[in-house]
């Protein structure tokens, strides 16, 4: 209703004032939004490491987004190593190269869809249930009340959750590595026999450090603009119901897009060194 | 009731003089004044969205103001920072319009988080026996496992209030207690207010819309419209107001 509404708004804007660009005025916002964010980022930083540590709280959102997260990673790393085997079969055996395959698998995964894949999926259940938590705390007043009551909230629920997702998804990104690469295992199985030591020693011959490096340090900063970015849409929910519902959707869907800018500069600087 | 209606006390708990604060081009407290003495329960009478919300605010200093004097037990709050203003904070209960009851913690875990965020420490047993005695207070011992979403609107108002009256607060700012609430409900709130009152020898600023509730609450009503007070007596004074606005609280 209310997008309509705005949406109207835009269109008589256009009508009155031909000359006024709505790309300008889109940029703008999105500048300002930019800004609004690099200060949000900038407070996590001063308070970090201000007292209280607040450390049960951050070992309870660890837990949160860290082992409640296990099945959901480990599912879909799974099915990503055996269809990834699976369909690269075909095109491999035309070149007579299937006994390629662990090694191309691997690096993939390891490199670039096991990231990705996990950070995404992380976006979409970590980040929307933050930005909801926190947008229906801001809401319903929660997050005053916990200020009057001489906590720091920005601390007590920022700091602590930013943590726990920086710190969990890359530990959540090697399990997830490990169950597809199993999945690759299984899935070369199913036609062929390859034993399992045989399987994870091609592995390893085609891996190198700047495979697996650099690939685990983007991890953290995935996890970091997950947390940030539900934290910072949620905190800044606008009143009523709707806030809610809006601030856990922008967090998906702009912590998804950040990840892959985040992913395509790290392979900028990655290549800077091979 | 007659007794608590009669407070001659002149210690001064709050006090506002010209305070002013702004959204923007959103002029919400224009021009803001009164006094808060010792023991007193001021009703602040207003139409929604005139700011009532935003005044009390101001108070604890979750807003801002933009001008004006604002002193809470005689210290300029717009100067207090970080342990004096939660100290000064620690002073202060703040029952929110929506209650604000934690929802990933069970009531006891509500009741006991302002006591354990506090610098002092208390022992465990102690902490449980604060716990119990609140929660006798607004009547509601047997919910003390149960979580904020299994509790109706009346009872999640009643341990909120239960939350603020745990660190023994001075002044207590109630927004709104009693709406969306039936007229059954609304009334015992409002007694809970009053023996609050008694029983904790509080100071306390009720806003609402509620002529019930100010009815039995107040010692003194102030009325806003506008962003500044336009009245200011004894329910029975305002009662007989020429006012238009003042009278369509009566209607
Ligand atoms: N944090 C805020 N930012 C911008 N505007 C606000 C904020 N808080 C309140 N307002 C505006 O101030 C006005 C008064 O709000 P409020 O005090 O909540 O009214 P009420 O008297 O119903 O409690 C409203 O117009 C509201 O939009
Ligand atoms: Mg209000």
């Amino acid at each position: 209703m209310e997008k309509n509404s705005k949406r109207h708004e835009k269109r008589k804007n256009i009508s009155v004032k031909p000359n006024e660009n709505i790309f300008i005025k889109s940029l703008k916002d999105i500048f300002i939004e930019v800004a609004l964010l690099t200060k949000f980022a900038g407070q996590f930083f001063k308070e970090l490491f201000k007292p209280p540590s607040e450390f049960k709280e951050f070992l309870r959102q660890s837990y949160i987004t860290g082992f409640r997260s296990l099945a959901l990673v480990g599912i879909t790393g799974f099915i990503m190593g055996l269809v990834l085997t699976i369909q690269s079969r075909p095109t491999m055996a035309e070149f007579g190269a299937e006994s390629w395959i662990p090694g191309m698998v691997a690096v993939s995964i390891i490199r670039e869809i096991g990231p990705v894949i996990t950070a995404l999926i992380c976006a979409g259940k970590v980040g929307s249930g933050i930005g909801a938590e926190l947008g229906s705390m801001k809401v319903t007043e929660q997050i005053d009340a916990m200020e009057v009551s001489g906590t720091n909230p920005f601390k007590y629920l920022v700091v602590t959750r930013v943590m726990a997702t920086t710190l969990m998804i890359p530990v959540l990104v090697v399990f997830s590595d490990v169950i597809s690469l199993y999945g690759s295992y299984v899935g070369v199985n199913l036609t062929g026999k390859v034993s399992f030591p045989l399987f994870f020693a091609k592995v390893f011959e085609s891996l190198d450090f700047i495979d697996v490096i650099p690939a685990f340090i983007k991890c953290f900063f995935f996890g970091f603009i997950i947390g940030l970015i539900g934290c910072y849409k949620g905190y800044n929910a606008s009143k009523g119901t709707e806030g809610v519902g809006q601030a856990a959707n922008t967090a998906v869907v702009v912590a998804s897009l950040l990840v892959f800018v985040i992913d395509m500069i790290a392979v900028q600087i990655t290549s800077l060194f091979m | 009731m007659e007794e608590t209606k009669n407070i001659n006390n002149t210690e001064i708990i709050v006090e506002m003089k010209n305070v002013k604060k702004s959204f923007q081009n959103n002029h919400v407290l224009k021009d803001i004044n009164f006094k808060l003495s010792k023991g007193e329960n001021l009703v602040v009478l207003g139409k929604s969205g005139t700011g009532k919300s935003v005044l009390i605010k101001c108070i604890v200093k979750l807003i801002e103001v933009d001008s004006g004097e604002l002193s809470v037990f005689n210290e300029d709050i717009l100067q207090l920072k970080d342990k004096a203003l939660n100290e000064t904070r620690s002073k202060i209960g703040f029952l929110f319009q929506s209650g604000a009851l934690y929802d990933s913690m069970t009531v006891r875990e509500n009741l006991e988080f302002p006591i354990k965020r506090q610098s002092k420490i208390l022992p465990e047993d102690e902490i449980e026996n604060l716990v119990k005695e609140v929660l006798a207070n607004v009547g509601l011992e047997d919910t003390i496992d149960k979580m904020p979403s299994e509790l109706s609107g009346g009872m999640r108002k009643r341990i909120s209030l239960a939350r603020t009256l745990i660190l023994k607060p001075e002044l207590i700012l109630y927004d709104e207690p009693t709406t969306g609430l039936d007229p059954i409900t609304s009334k015992e709130i409002s007694e809970l207010i009053l023996e609050v009152q008694k029983k904790y020898k509080t100071s306390s600023i009720i806003i609402t819309h509620d002529i019930k509730c100010a009815k039995i609450t107040a010692n003194r009503i102030m009325v806003i419209n506008d962003g500044c007070f336009i009245a200011e007596g004894t329910y029975d004074e305002l009662k007989e107001s020429e006012d238009e606005i003042v009278n369509s609280f009566f209607k």
